[in-house]
């Protein structure tokens, strides 16, 4: 309760002190959710000539893009504190985090929050929901259930991957960059379905950094195409739990990171 | 209270190969040396005393600093405050102190002073009356209502340091770590602050441990120092016993009305002379000052004499500029010490 109530304190004070610029708050909605529909014309583009990708049709796709963008979007805006953690390491301002009696998890996370990013939300959202009403996905509460859930799954999955960033400051300072090919390079790639890319490149995906797990896998069961994919319905069914063991490990990763912190200046 | 046992720590520090081709080989090969920023220092405070924990730029002040809030975990050696260990209790530890880093602010960049202060009261569960309580009590001692509702941002030096002081203090820590807290202030500034910490030293018996340059600050607040070279402890006691350590020589400066032509004193050596200003370095042992005035005066007519006791920054600089370790310095001084028992027994 009291984390709770703490977090959406320092959510309410990020969010007015965003609004005090709103001419460019309002700007950055626009281009951001303008360059997100940029971003799926370029796909429908692609449709347009060869009409279907390895047995997936233009909404189809455009469903597993609402998906990662979705999740992507939320990520950014709740997971920006660890996004930006690379300043507080260099500046020092991890120091003041350390003298307060919370944890520093939760005190990274709750440092930031990037409410701009509703403007891709909203993009990712409204191509989820075009996305449903020109497919025929048969909605169960199991599924709606079970849609959500990937949705949060898929978050955790990309605030993972921030975490991993930012412990890695512990020991380089800077931001290892390699983790922008997995977060931005995740969104592009888990945009179209696995079944393009290659075995290894699958594998990779899937068990080591579970992005398939989030996103392809639960828009396979959602749109019963599991059969038709050849992967075994008792992993699609767990796949979403991925997202969250993954989180989790990122987590004792960073707790072992702090240990490392070796401040500014001696 | 806090107690520190070999504490040490030791960095890590990485040699960076220059140019392009030296960064690319940097990526694959490392080479390191061992910085020693803390070695076995041991040293312990009670409840209610004023610490200065002093020494030059890179001496392991800050380092220690860091270590006993938890900031930095150490390489060996134990440390408690409170009871708790900082880098294992760090939550629990953190309750009971309090930190100001004079070189920068741990309040919330862009928001203004109150709502850092109501977000503490959050952040610490600092019930309602106490955080009343001390918001108008620090509002009378260091006059931050003027600017509570100005953003940290836009604070002065001055203000940002009350405000960071303050702030240290609003969930009645027992102990408060004040690392350069009158670093680039004004004389007014200063003033204001040391009153201000000896205030609550002597009515809230809060500990404090003060990291320094100034050394006006720690005349004015510390009874206590502890001195810190090369990462290694070097003087632990009375603020008093250092400067009696140290200033076995004083400095006194005489304006004569007419020009003499031989203004020699026994016991004494002139130092500086310039038209009628000459200067005597004189030891207290071998002749009192009242004794050296009561001689200049029987045989000169003067205009002004004053007597300066060297501070204690610049003791400490030609102690280090003598290559003299305060250890050798002791051992001379206990050498002293013994001689002048004797002759007196």
């Amino acid at each position: 309760m009291y984390h709770l109530s703490l977090y959406l304190h320092f959510v309410k004070l990020r969010i007015r002190s965003q609004m005090e610029y709103r001419f460019s708050f309002v700007f950055d909605l626009f281009s951001q959710a303008s360059i997100a529909v940029i971003d799926f014309f370029m796909i429908a583009l692609l449709f347009n000539r060869f009409k279907e990708l390895a047995g997936w049709s233009l909404w189809e796709v455009g469903f597993l893009y609402g998906m990662i963008g979705v999740c992507f979007a939320v990520a950014e805006m709740v997971g920006r504190g660890f996004d930006v953690f690379q300043n507080s390491v260099v500046r020092g301002d991890f120091d003041t985090i350390l003298i307060r009696p919370v944890g520093t998890f939760f005190q990274v996370f709750s440092h930031d929050f990037l409410l701009r990013r509703v403007g891709r939300f909203s993009q990712a959202f409204v191509i989820l929901l075009i996305a449903n009403s020109q497919l025929t996905i048969s909605w169960s509460f199991v599924k709606v259930g079970y849609l959500l859930v990937s949705l949060v799954s898929g978050t955790c999955f990309f605030i993972g991957l921030f975490v991993i960033g930012a412990t890695s400051c512990f020991w380089t300072i800077q931001s290892i960059e390699i983790i922008n090919i997995f977060t931005n390079g995740g969104v592009f790639m888990g945009s179209y379905p696995f079944s393009i890319y290659r075995h290894w490149f699958r594998h990779f995906f899937t068990f080591i950094v579970p992005l398939a797990c989030v996103n392809y896998f639960p828009a396979l069961f959602l749109m019963e195409k599991v059969t038709s994919s050849g992967v075994s319905s008792f992993g699609v069914h767990l796949a979403p739990i991925a997202g969250f063991l993954f989180l989790g490990i990122t987590m004792l990763f960073w707790r072992w990171g702090v240990l490392h912190y070796q401040s500014t200046g001696h | 209270m806090i107690e520190v046992e070999n504490l040490s720590k030791t960095f890590k520090v990485y040699r960076h190969r220059k140019g392009f081709f030296g960064s690319f080989v940097n990526l694959f090969s490392r080479k390191h040396r061992i910085v020693h920023a803390v070695d076995s220092v041991s040293f312990s405070i009670q409840r209610g005393e004023v610490v200065g924990y002093l020494g030059p730029n890179g001496a392991g002040k800050s380092t220690t600093i860091k270590m006993l809030t938890g900031i930095l975990v150490p390489t060996s050696g134990g440390v408690t405050v409170n009871g708790y260990i900082p880098h294992r209790q760090r939550k629990e530890n953190a309750k009971h102190i309090g930190v100001v880093f004079g070189q920068r602010s741990h309040l919330w960049f862009d928001l203004p002073v109150q709502e850092s202060f109501e977000l503490l009261q959050r952040i610490y569960r600092i019930p309602q009356v106490q955080y009343n309580q001390n918001v108008e009590m620090f509002d009378a001692l260091l006059n931050i209502g003027k600017f509570f509702r100005t953003p940290v941002r836009q604070l002065s030096l001055g203000q940002r340091m009350r405000a960071d002081i303050a702030a240290a203090l609003l969930h009645n820590p027992e102990v408060l770590f004040l690392d350069e807290p009158t670093i680039g202030l004004d004389v007014v500034a200063k003033a204001r602050i040391r009153e201000f910490i000896q205030q609550i030293n002597t009515e809230r018996q809060v500990t404090v441990v003060l990291t320094t340059h100034d050394l006006d600050d720690v005349e004015k607040l510390c009874k206590r120092v502890i001195l810190i070279d090369k990462a290694r402890l070097c003087f632990d006691g009375e603020l008093v016993a250092l400067r009696r350590l140290l200033s076995t020589e004083r400095i006194l400066s005489v304006d004569y009305a007419e020009t003499y032509s031989d203004i020699s004193i026994p016991k004494t050596n002139i130092t500086y002379q310039e038209g009628n200003r000459v200067q005597y370095r004189f030891s207290p042992e071998e002749i009192s000052t009242a004794d050296l005035i009561g001689a200049i005066l029987q045989k000169f007519k003067i205009v002004d004499i004053s007597v300066q006791e060297p501070d204690i920054e610049e003791l400490i600089k030609t102690v280090y500029e003598d290559n003299l370790t305060l250890e050798q310095k002791f051992a001379e001084a206990d050498a002293i010490d013994l001689t002048n028992r004797k002759s007196m027994g």
